[in-house]
C-alpha cells in the first residue's frame, strides 16, 4: 500500500503562497483557544519558541525536555549566526536570493514553497529576537552588524560573537519562562517522551518518564508537537550534546509517522580530531577559522608517518613538501570550499596515509601565514577564544603550531515527513526544527539551522496548527482511551526488558560499536557494498544489545544508564533505516555522497568545465523526490513512499566550486 | 499598610536591602573613626591639648551634641550589628559544607568579617565601660578632675595614660584594633560595591583606598598603647 | 595516569550521603575530566556496581549542565572553563581528587553529583525577560543601541546558568546569576520599561529560594566559567535601591 503524500503546498505564485495561506487558514476564537491543550516536546529554538508563542496566543501548553532546564537544549551550542534577508548591508540580498541560496545549497532536494516561506519570515525573526533583548553584534552607529558566512556572497548573517545559538535560545527561554509564570505553559523538565499515543488515527498524547523519579505518565492533548532535534548521535561521536537522541521522532515513526531522507547527514569539516577510544564527543571549531587558516597535509606519506610518531615538528616541513590540497583542487574557493567538499577531501588525504593526528585522522589548519600577514594580535582579536578552546582541549598552542582538525557529524537534514503546515502524516502530530525534514534538502547552509528552528516555532506553527485544531473538538480524547493504557504498558514492558538483561557490556560500548559501523559505512562517503555490510552488522549489534547489555539499578530512580539504554536501543533500529535510505538513493547529493556516483574526467560536464572530477553526481531524473519511509517491523525493510519535488521557480543546476 | 510602609518593609527584609542597610550604617562608623583618632592623637601634644578638646566636646551645643552623637552612633552601630547577624545566620543556613572546601580568591579579611565584627563588638562594649562609663575603675573619681583655662574638666590625658598602662587593656585593645583594621579593609571597599558605586575601572583605586584607610586607622590608634604601654610615654 | 577519587555518593534526595573512594586506573592525559568519570563508570558497570551519577550534556562548555566541585572549587582548578572543558593533563599521576556536587540548600542533591537547579528557572520567570509578544516587534533597526551598552549586555548575557557562582560562594548566594540576567536586559533599551519590576521580582524570588547573601568576596566571579564580572552585582544593588524608591514613589 502506498500512501499519498500530500504536501498541501498552497496554490498561487511562490512569493504569495504564505500570505495567501495565512488568509485562508482557519482561525480559532480566543475563548476556544484555551480549551485546546498542545504538547510540545523539546525546548530548543523550535520547541521553546512554539511553546511560548502558542501560550501567548491562548492555548494551553505543556512543554517537555530531558534537560534539567529548557535553557540547556542543544540549540545553545550553535556558534556562527543566523541568516535573515534583511538586506541591511545594501549588498543585493533579498528574500528570493536567500531562498535560492538555500535551495541550491540543499542540492535541489527540498520543497520550494517551504524554503521560500523560511526566507520570507527570516526578517521577522531578527525583529523578534532584538525586541526580546538578544544582544546581537552592533556597529558603533548602534545598528546591527552582519557578516558573510559559509561562503555566501552577501552579508546576511546576524551574530552574537561565537555564541549566537546561546543568545537566541536564552531569548526564547526567557519568553517561555514568562509564559510559565503566567500559567500558560506547564513545564516538565527532566522528562523524556518514550512514546506517542495515536488514538483513532490522531496523535493525542505522549507517554513520558520523569527522569528523577522514574514515574511513567500519560499526557493527553488535542495536538502534539515534536521539536526534538536531529539524530546525529546515531554515529556516537558527533558535535551533538551527549543527551541528543532520536527517541521521540523514532517512537513516532514506529507509530506510523514517515521518516524522510534520513541519509542526508551533514559532516562538519572543522572539528578537533578524535584522540582515543574513551572519546565521548567531538568539539566543533567555528567554520570562520577557515577564513584565515590554510589547510594542508604533507605531500609524502613518509613525512606524515614521522609527524604521527613525533619524530618531526610540523613547522620543520618545508613549503614545497606541503600539500594545500583544497587550494590545489579548488583554486577559486580554496580553504572556503563547502563543508562536504572540505570534509571529503580531508578524508581522502587521510585515507592515502597522509593524515597528521596520532590516529592518522587529522589535517592541519595553519595560521602561520595569517599571523605573518596580519600579526598575532589581529589573529588573536579574531579567533582568540577559539584558539584558547583548542589549546584547552588539545594541548597545543595554535599560535605556534598548526591546529589539527577532522570532520565530524554535525547536523541531520532528514527527519519526520511534514506537509506545508508542518504536520506529519499522522493527523495532529506536528514536527518542527531539525526534527523535521522540511527546509534544508540534502544539505544545510551555515547559519540556517537557527533560522529554521525559530521560523517554525515563532511564525509557522502558530499560524498553521489552527488548520488542524479547527477540525477537532477540544478534549475529545481523554486518558481513559484504551490506547493510553496500552502504550503505557508497552513503555513499562520495554523498560523492564532492558533492566532484566543484566548483561556484561555497558550501553556506551554498544553505542560506540554502532557509531563506528555507521561512520565507516554510512558516513562521509557511502557505497553499496559498505551499506550492505552495515545492514548486516547493525542487527547483529542490536541482537547482542538485547542479550548482553548491562544496565544497573532500577526503573524508579534517577538512572542515567537506563536513559541511555533506551536511546541507544532506538538508535540501533534507526541506524538500519539510515542505511536503507542511503542504499536506495543511488545518486550523490548534498550530505549524501555515494562513491559510485561522482563525476569523472570522462563526463561531459567535466570536459566542458561545468564541474570537476570527484563532485557529487545527482540524478534528477530518478531521484527528485523526498524519500519517506514507513515503519514495518524491527529488522524489516521499511516501505518507501515518494513525494515528488517540483521546481517552478528555479532550475536545478550542477554546482561547481572550482 | 500603605505603599511606603510596604516598600520599606520588603526592602528591609530583602537580601540586598539588608546589605544596603549594613553599608549605610557602616558609613557613619567609617567617618567616626578618623575623628575619634584625631582627637585621641592630641594625647601626643600634651595634657592641655587633649583635655581642652575633651571639654570642648562636652560643651558643644550646650552639652547636647555629645549625647546626640553618642545616641546616633550607638543606634547605627546596633543596626549594623543586628542586620549583619541576621545576614550571617541566613548565610550559614544557605550553604551545606563541603567535605573538601576550597577558596579561590576571597580575601582572609572578607572571610572573617563576622568574627572580626563580633570581636569589635566585644571591644566596643569594653571600651565604653572602660573610658565612657568608667566601670570598674576610678577614672571618674577626684584624681581625674582637672581644670582647663580655669574651668573644671575631666583629665582625659591622665585617664589614657593610666588606662593603657595596664597590660591586659592594652593587649586587648591592640588585638581588637588589628581585627578592626581587617574589618575596615573589606568593609570600606564593600560599601562601594553594595551601594553600586564600584566598577572594574575603580576597583583598584577603591581597594587601595580601603587598605590605606584601614592602615592609617590601625597605625594611628595603635600608636597610643604602644607609646604608653611599651615605651612608657607620659608615665 | 592513576588517580584516587574521593567522590560524593548519595542514593537520593533523602539519603545522608557519604564520600566514597574510587581508583581511576590508566587514564589517558588527553581525556577530559568527564571522560575520566566515563572510564571509571565503565569499570563500575562491568563490575556490577552502581555508576556515579553526574550531570553533563554538551561537553563543550555552553549548556551549563555539568556541575562538579573539584577539590573544593566549582568546575575545578582552571579559570574560565566548565568541568567538561577541564582535561586530565591538568592533574598529576597519583593525585587524589575530591569530587562533590554544587552545594547549596537551594540546590538539593538528587543523586550523587546531580543537583536540582530549578530555582534558577523560577528566578528568570520572576522577571528575567522582556515582555514582547511574538509578532509584535518593531523593525530590528528601529531602536539603535549604543555599542558600549550592547557589549556590556552581551558580557552579562554569556551566563550559562550552571550555578558555579552559588556553589563557590561561602553563603550560597545567587547574586552573580541574578545580576547577570538583570544587567543583560537593563543595559538595553528594549529592557528599560520593565527594569524596576524585573529587579524587584527577580530579587524577591531569589530570596524566597533560600540563597544566601552576597558578602562581596567575589568567589563567584573567580569560579564563573564565563568570567562574568561582579560589576553586575554592584549594578543590581544600585538598580534595586532605585527600583524600591520608584515603587515607593510611583506604584499605586
Amino acid at each position: 500500500m502506498s500512501l499519498v503524500l500530500d504536501s498541501k503546498v498552497p496554490p498561487g505564485p511562490l512569493d504569495q503562497k504564505w500570505s495567501q495561506h495565512k488568509i485562508n487558514s482557519a482561525l480559532i476564537n480566543p475563548a476556544n483557544k484555551r480549551k485546546f491543550t498542545i504538547l510540545v516536546v523539546g525546548s530548543g529554538l523550535a520547541g521553546g519558541a512554539a511553546a511560548a508563542t502558542l501560550s501567548e496566543l491562548g492555548y494551553k501548553v505543556k512543554c517537555f525536555c530531558y534537560q534539567d532546564s529548557p535553557r540547556r537544549a542543544h540549540s545553545i551550542a550553535a556558534q556562527g549566526g543566523i541568516n535573515a534577508a534583511k538586506n541591511y548591508q545594501n549588498d543585493g540580498d533579498s528574500v528570493f536570493r536567500l531562498f535560492y541560496d538555500t535551495i541550491k545549497g540543499g542540492d535541489f532536494r527540498s520543497r520550494e514553497a517551504n524554503v521560500y516561506r523560511l526566507a520570507e519570515v527570516s526578517a521577522n525573526i531578527i525583529d523578534q529576537c532584538v525586541a526580546q533583548g538578544v544582544p546581537f553584534a552592533r556597529e558603533y552607529g548602534g545598528l546591527l552588524d552582519n557578516r558573510s558566512f559559509g561562503g555566501a556572497q552577501v552579508k546576511r548573517t546576524f551574530y552574537a560573537r561565537g555564541q549566537t545559538g546561546q543568545q537566541l535560545l536564552l531569548g526564547c527561554y526567557q519568553a517561555l519562562e514568562k509564559e510559565i509564570r503566567r500559567g500558560g505553559v506547564e513545564m516538565f523538565p527532566q522528562t523524556e517522551m518514550l512514546d506517542l499515543v495515536v488514538a483513532d488515527g490522531h496523535a493525542k498524547g505522549i507517554i513520558t518518564r520523569d527522569l528523577r523519579t522514574g514515574q511513567i505518565d500519560a499526557h493527553v492533548a488535542d495536538a502534539v508537537i515534536l521539536a526534538t532535534g536531529g539524530y546525529g548521535n546515531a554515529f556516537y561521536l558527533s558535535t551533538n550534546a551527549m543527551g541528543c537522541n532520536v527517541m521521540a521522532a523514532y517512537r513516532a515513526h514506529r507509530r506510523g509517522a514517515l521518516f524522510a531522507n534520513p541519509c542526508y547527514t551533514q559532516i562538519h569539516p572543522t572539528c578537533i580530531p578524535v584522540s582515543g577510544d574513551y572519546q565521548s564527543k567531538l568539539t566543533l571549531m567555528s567554520e570562520s577559522l577557515r577564513n584565515d587558516g590554510r589547510i594542508w597535509v604533507p605531500r609524502e606519506k613518509a613525512t606524515a608517518e614521522k609527524l604521527r610518531q613525533g619524530a618531526i615538528e610540523p613547522r620543520e616541513i618545508a613549503e614545497e613538501d606541503r600539500d594545500y590540497y583544497l587550494e590545489r583542487k579548488y583554486p577559486s574557493f580554496g580553504n572556503l570550499s563547502p563543508r562536504d567538499i572540505a570534509s571529503r577531501s580531508a578524508k581522502e588525504v587521510c585515507d592515502e596515509g597522509r593524515g597528521v593526528a596520532p590516529t592518522g585522522k587529522g589535517v592541519f589548519l595553519d595560521f602561520r601565514d595569517a599571523i605573518e600577514r596580519d600579526g598575532a594580535e589581529a589573529i588573536k582579536a579574531r579567533y582568540g577564544n577559539l584558539f584558547q578552546m583548542y589549546e584547552k582541549i588539545h594541548g597545543d598552542d595554535p599560535y605556534a603550531t598548526p591546529m589539527q582538525i577532522y570532520p565530524a557529524v554535525h547536523y541531520t537534514m532528514g527527519g519526520l515527513w511534514v506537509d506545508y503546515d508542518l504536520m506529519s502524516n499522522i493527523p495532529g502530530l506536528h514536527v518542527l526544527g531539525e526534527a523535521n525534514f522540511s527546509d534544508h534538502g540534502a544539505n544545510r547552509l551555515g547559519a540556517s539551522a537557527l533560522m529554521q528552528g525559530l521560523a517554525d516555532g515563532y511564525f509557522v506553527i502558530p499560524a498553521t496548527i489552527a488548520n488542524y485544531l479547527a477540525t477537532q473538538t477540544p478534549g475529545s480524547v481523554t486518558a481513559s482511551h484504551p490506547e493510553f493504557k496500552r502504550c503505557k504498558e508497552q513503555v513499562r514492558d520495554r523498560i523492564a526488558t532492558i533492566l532484566q538483561v543484566r548483561g556484561r557490556r555497558s550501553v556506551d560500548s554498544f553505542h560506540r560499536e554502532l557509531g563506528t559501523t555507521l561512520w565507516d559505512h554510512c558516513g562521509m562517503e557511502r557505497n553499496r557494498e559498505g551499506l550492505q555490510k552495515a545492514l548486516k552488522e547493525i542487527p547483529r549489534i542490536r541482537d547482542e544489545f538485547w542479550e548482553n547489555v548491562a544496565v544497573p539499578g532500577n526503573a524508579s530512580e534517577l538512572n542515567q544508564e537506563l536513559e541511555k539504554a533506551g536511546r541507544v536501543a532506538d538508535f540501533l533500529e534507526f541506524g538500519e533505516l539510515l542505511c536503507h535510505d542511503a542504499l536506495h538513493r543511488e545518486e550523490s547529493c548534498g550530505g549524501h555522497f555515494r562513491t559510485e556516483y561522482q563525476f569523472t574526467a570522462d563526463d561531459e560536464e567535466v570536459r566542458d568545465g561545468r564541474t570537476q572530477p570527484g563532485e557529487a553526481k545527482r540524478d534528477d531524473t530518478h531521484f527528485t523526490y523526498v524519500a519517506a519511509w514507513e515503519f514495518t517491523d524491527v529488522g524489516k525493510r521499511p516501505t518507501l513512499h515518494k513525494e515528488p519535488l517540483h521546481f517552478e521557480e528555479v532550475t536545478p543546476s550542477i554546482r561547481s566550486y572550482k | 499598610m500603605n505603599v511606603l510602609a510596604r516598600t520599606t518593609t520588603s526592602f528591609a527584609r530583602s537580601s540586598i536591602g539588608k546589605k544596603i542597610i549594613v553599608a549605610l550604617t557602616g558609613i557613619p562608623l567609617l567617618l567616626f573613626l578618623p575623628g575619634h583618632l584625631a582627637g585621641n592623637l592630641l594625647v601626643f601634644v600634651g595634657p592641655d591639648a587633649i583635655n581642652e578638646y575633651g571639654l570642648w566636646l562636652h560643651n558643644l551645643g550646650h552639652g547636647a551634641a555629645v549625647w546626640v552623637a553618642r545616641a546616633g552612633l550607638l543606634a547605627v552601630f546596633a543596626i549594623h550589628v543586628i542586620v549583619t547577624i541576621q545576614l550571617t545566620r541566613q548565610n550559614k543556613a544557605a550553604r551545606p559544607a563541603y567535605a573538601h572546601p576550597g577558596t579561590i580568591q576571597a580575601s582572609r579579611s572578607s572571610r572573617i568579617m563576622i568574627w572580626s565584627g563580633l570581636t569589635i563588638l566585644a571591644f566596643v562594649i569594653y571600651h565604653i565601660l572602660h573610658f565612657t562609663a568608667r566601670v570598674g575603675n576610678d577614672f571618674g573619681g577626684a584624681a581625674y578632675k582637672t581644670t582647663v583655662h580655669g574651668e573644671p574638666a575631666h583629665d582625659v590625658y591622665k585617664m589614657m595614660i593610666d588606662g593603657f598602662s595596664w597590660a591586659p587593656a592594652s593587649i586587648f585593645y591592640m588585638i581588637a584594633l588589628t581585627l578592626l583594621c581587617s574589618h575596615l579593609s573589606h568593609g570600606f571597599a564593600s560599601v562601594f560595591q553594595t551601594l553600586g558605586l564600584r566598577s572594574a575601572k575603580t576597583e583598584g583605586l577603591i581597594k587601595f583606598l580601603g587598605w590605606a584607610y584601614a592602615l592609617v586607622i590601625w597605625l594611628g590608634f595603635l600608636s597610643i598603647p604602644v607609646a604608653i604601654w611599651i615605651f612608657g610615654y607620659g608615665r | 595516569m592513576n588517580l584516587t577519587l574521593k567522590v560524593w555518593r548519595q542514593d537520593g534526595p533523602n539519603d545522608k550521603g557519604r564520600i566514597e573512594t574510587h581508583e581511576a586506573r590508566d587514564i589517558p592525559e588527553e581525556a577530559s575530566f568527564l571522560e575520566m568519570l566515563d572510564i571509571v563508570n565503565e569499570g563500575i558497570i562491568t563490575g556490577g556496581g552502581a555508576p556515579i551519577a553526574f550531570d553533563h550534556d554538551c561537553r563543550e562548555g555552553i549548556c551549563g549542565t555539568c556541575s562538579l566541585t573539584i577539590n573544593g572549587v566549582p568546575h575545578g582548578p582552571d579559570r574560565g572553563v566548565t568541568a567538561c572543558q577541564l582535561h586530565m593533563r591538568r592533574f598529576r599521576d597519583g593525585d587524589t581528587i575530591w569530587i562533590e556536587p554544587f552545594r547549596a540548600h537551594a540546590f538539593p542533591v538528587l543523586k550523587d553529583l546531580v543537583v536540582d537547579r530549578s530555582a534558577f528557572d523560577r528566578i528568570i520567570a520572576a522577571g528575567g525577560y522582556v515582555s514582547v509578544r511574538t509578532g509584535a516587534a518593531p523593525d530590528a533597526h528601529a531602536i539603535p543601541v549604543e555599542k558600549e551598552n550592547a557589549d556590556a549586555a552581551f558580557d552579562a548575557a554569556t551566563c550559562i546558568g550552571c550555578g558555579a557562582c552559588v556553589a563557590a560562594c561561602k553563603n550560597a548566594s545567587a547574586m552573580l546569576f541574578v545580576s547577570a540576567k538583570a544587567s543583560h536586559l537593563n543595559h538595553l533599551p528594549q529592557g528599560e520599561p520593565e527594569k524596576h519590576r524585573r529587579v524587584l521580582g527577580m530579587v524577591r524570588q531569589m530570596d524566597e529560594e533560600g540563597f544566601g547573601n552576597c558578602t562581596n568576596q567575589y568567589e563567584c566571579e573567580a569560579a564563573c566559567p564565563k568570567s562574568i564580572s561582579v560589576d553586575n552585582i554592584a549594578l543590581l544593588n544600585r538598580n534595586y535601591a532605585a527600583a524600591t524608591a520608584h515603587e515607593a514613589a510611583v506604584a499605586p
